[in-house]
């Protein structure tokens, strides 16, 4: 197992929430990461954000630890859950509150409904 | 160098002949596709969008890649 491997493995493994993102959860510095890391901030989702632009090893490594050619990348309890577009739908259909709760994740419920509505239509 | 909807939407079709494909996008980067296949029936989201980024693969991906900006819609038919 590659050492950039290993170091993924232990992360999503220690972690109950894992971003992989480009940027940080105060400051994203790409749209789609952006957009991942503002719902989990929305919904008072605790995670460990980890900035792939600071670390190569890593940007590159993800992609062939989870077989996912993009970034974001959203890690529960060591399970990739997707990218951009599959937790934009997951929050708009509540899969992404259900995931959570079976995962005894905290969220704020009323965040999630907020950002259905306002998404309605 | 940007890939045009067109390109993006015969790679698609290579892998999935039957599919229903809607590409858009004009500026060469940033796109949207929708891939409606009946072999996602039985996938979840993720091996859905797996088995298309597999179909683009060495065609988009790479650090300039013009994947990173593709928005992707997947689903089995109603």
């Amino acid at each position: 197992m590659t050492d950039a491997n290993a170091r993924i493995d232990e992360t999503v493994k220690a972690n109950d929430v894992v971003l992989f993102m480009k940027g940080t959860k105060s400051m994203p510095q790409c749209g789609f990461s952006n957009r991942v890391a503002g719902v989990l901030n929305y919904m008072g989702v605790d995670y460990l954000d980890v900035n792939v632009l600071s670390d190569d090893a890593i940007r590159q490594g993800i992609k062939d630890y989870s077989d996912w050619p993009t970034i974001p990348q959203l890690y529960v309890k060591g399970e990739f859950v997707g990218g951009c577009d599959i937790i934009t739908e997951m929050t708009l259909s509540g899969e992404l509150d259900k995931l959570l709760e079976d995962n005894g994740v905290t969220y704020d419920k009323d965040a999630a409904e907020k950002i259905r509505e306002a998404n309605k239509g | 160098m940007p890939m045009h909807a067109q390109e993006l939407e015969d790679l698609l079709r290579e892998s999935f002949p039957d599919a229903k494909i809607v590409v858009e996008g004009d500026d060469g980067v940033h796109m949207s596709a929708m891939v409606v296949d009946e072999s996602f029936r039985s996938m979840n989201r993720v091996q859905q969008q797996r088995a298309v980024y597999a179909a683009l693969k060495g065609k988009m991906d790479g650090p300039n890649g013009a994947l990173h900006a593709l928005a992707l819609t997947t689903k089995a038919p109603d």
